[in-house]
């Protein structure tokens, strides 16, 4: 019971890890970017889904819709205003591009934290789900809207996978993240296959932020908390490789289940630290990762 | 020349830190402490990034093993401050090195998040352990520095003055030169014999020295630790902050920077939330237009002409 309990909830929670963490993992395997304002964006597509649905009347899936676009138009600023700035930048030696980045993306994740607390409180909010009631899955009460998560989280990812193997802007993504020299002479454009990148980033992140707030409610101040775990899942399943961190956020979120069902849910995140450091150490390129 | 104008900035600002006490009330001598204090975290930061190449996003680890230890030693046993404090900085030193020695293998990105790690690891600690630590609340510590402001404020003056001065001479030192000879190309410093790991761990130790020192010193003129003032990730982010904001590479810059960020803090204060918002909209201007940060400019012209 309380096992089947620990399956269906960990299944739940690590496919929205998985869904979080694919975004945040393409943009490092395509342009070496960690992008660390990647809570508080999915934080805006939260509380911006709750915000029209709720304000306005509008109904969940508008709202889901106007959550998405709002972290779209978030991604799209992060990218035009603060990386692509940064890396054309002359002032900055190549070496230090990296820690600029970082704190750039920093910093505009902690303003977009802060406007959020300030516009709409720093309050829990749970956005309303799509779908309502409960269903019996072999004795265990488990709400429509965790199993609709879960679908859709696979959804998205597979359509992913299908976009970057079956298409051929997907080939151009690969390929970019392969040799980017190399297909600057084939005659592409890297900055708009870098456009590209952050929409698609855009869109992952704001549907895993939407369903988040749906799933487990989202206030502005999780946004550090949720930048921290993806870039462990990121790392623990390897820097750049989608199917590691498909892995690590599965192994992440059953450890996390599992520790606040059975040990006791305020230490649920220990486990995972202690993981990340071991393999950190043992095999610093994560459990899929290349080098 | 670079000499020169290095002592034609600071002489007249050290003195006119030092005369502060005859002219400005006791609330902001409290914030100059405080910032004077931030200043020795950021500088250390410096030391560690600027030079030896190396990103740690968790100061604050540092800094809150050192303040915890002496806070704790305080409290339980009642032991006089130089000792406290002399344990804090010994113990950050040791929690520096077991970080460091494995960590150092690890470049980049990874480097990064195992620091980062070791901040939740000691946030979750503290907060498990509330009996004995006073978790989120913060524990309290018998003794005080003094309770004076402005005795208060030249034991910080005094303090930032010499680590500033230590830190700063390090780093126009041989030693200063090899790390970051070691951080911008570290094959190359290798290949012409330095011991390029040996000299990381040294820069690591010395930085984790000032941090857990300065953050012993800190809770000492507060009168209690607590996790949101030495632990937490966005006290090791505000020190990120008002050292790339100074200008990296500098020292001293990060000084100015720690100063400039309290001094914002507290001037936005009327705005309310909006503060941090706005302080971190300036940050981000600074770093994209102004890449060198305050100090940056001033001082590498100088040491080129």
């Amino acid at each position: 019971m309380l096992a089947l309990q620990i399956l269906i909830d960990g299944f739940a929670i690590s496919s929205l890890y998985a869904l979080g963490a694919t975004g945040f993992t393409l943009i490092f395997g395509v342009s070496g970017v960690l992008n660390l304002s990647h809570g508080a964006i999915m934080v805006v597509a939260a509380v911006i889904a709750w915000a029209v649905a709720g304000n306005f009347g509008t109904g969940p899936y508008i709202g889901a819709l106007a959550g998405v676009a709002a972290s779209l138009v978030c991604a799209f600023v992060t990218y035009r205003v603060i990386v692509r700035p940064i890396q054309d930048s002359r002032a900055i030696p190549r070496e230090e591009k990296e820690i600029f980045v970082l704190t750039g993306t920093l910093l505009w994740g902690i303003m977009l934290q802060e406007a959020i607390a300030y516009f709409f409180t720093n309050n829990p909010k749970t956005v309303r789900p799509l779908v309502e009631g409960v269903v019996m899955i072999a004795g265990v009460r488990t709400p429509w809207n965790e199993i609709l998560t879960a679908g859709l989280s696979w959804a998205v990812i597979g359509l992913l996978w299908a976009l970057v193997n079956r298409t051929r802007m997907g080939k151009r993504l690969l390929a970019a993240s392969m040799n980017p020299r190399g297909l600057t002479l084939l005659g592409f454009e890297m900055s708009s296959i870098y456009l590209l990148v952050w929409m698609i980033y855009g869109v992952l992140a704001g549907i895993a932020g939407v369903l988040l707030g749906a799933f487990l409610g989202v206030s502005s101040d999780n946004a550090g908390t949720l930048t921290a775990s993806a870039f462990s899942i990121v790392v623990l399943g390897g820097l750049g490789s989608v199917s590691g961190s498909l892995i690590a956020a599965y192994v992440v979120g059953y450890l996390e289940t599992m520790t606040a069902y059975l040990v006791s849910p305020s230490i649920r995140t220990i486990p995972v630290l202690l993981l990340l450091v071991a393999v950190v150490y043992v095999r610093p390129q994560g459990l899929l990762g290349r080098r | 020349m670079a000499r020169n104008r290095t002592f034609l900035l600071v002489a007249p600002a050290l003195i006119v830190m030092a005369l502060l006490p005859l002219g400005v009330g006791g609330y902001i001598l409290g914030l100059l402490t405080v910032a004077y204090y931030t200043a020795v975290f950021a500088m250390s930061w410096d030391l560690l990034f600027g030079f030896a190449g190396e990103v740690n996003f968790g100061p604050s680890f540092l800094i809150g093993v050192g303040a915890y230890v002496a806070a704790l030693l305080n409290h339980y046993w009642g032991w006089p401050i130089p000792a406290c404090l002399a344990c804090g900085a010994v113990a950050a030193v040791i929690g520096g090195a077991v970080l460091a020695v494995p960590a150092l293998r690890l470049s980049g990105p990874y480097f990064g998040l195992i620091t980062l790690v070791a901040v939740l690891m000691l946030q979750n600690i503290i907060v498990l352990n509330a009996g004995i630590t006073g978790g989120e609340i913060g524990i309290d510590i018998p003794d005080v520095l003094s309770i004076d402001e402005t005795t208060n404020y030249f034991y910080a003056f005094g303090f930032m003055v010499v680590s500033g001065g230590i830190l700063f001479g390090l780093s126009r030192s041989p030693v200063g030169l090899i790390l970051q000879a070691s951080g911008q190309d570290a094959i190359e410093a290798a290949a012409l014999g330095f011991n390029v790991a040996k000299h990381k761990l040294t820069a690591f130790c010395i930085s984790a020295f000032f941090s857990g020192l300065a953050g012993g010193m800190l809770i000492f003129y507060m009168g209690t630790a607590s996790v949101g003032t030495v632990v937490d990730i966005a006290v090791g982010v505000n020190v990120i902050i008002a050292a790339v904001l100074g200008g990296r590479r500098t020292i001293l810059g990060a000084a100015v920077g720690s100063i400039f960020l309290i001094g914002a803090n507290e001037v936005l204060r009327p705005l309310g939330q909006l503060a941090t918002f706005v302080v971190s909209a300036v940050a981000l201007v600074v770093i994209l237009f102004f890449p060198g940060g305050f100090l940056g400019n001033y001082l590498h012209t100088g040491g080129r002409e």
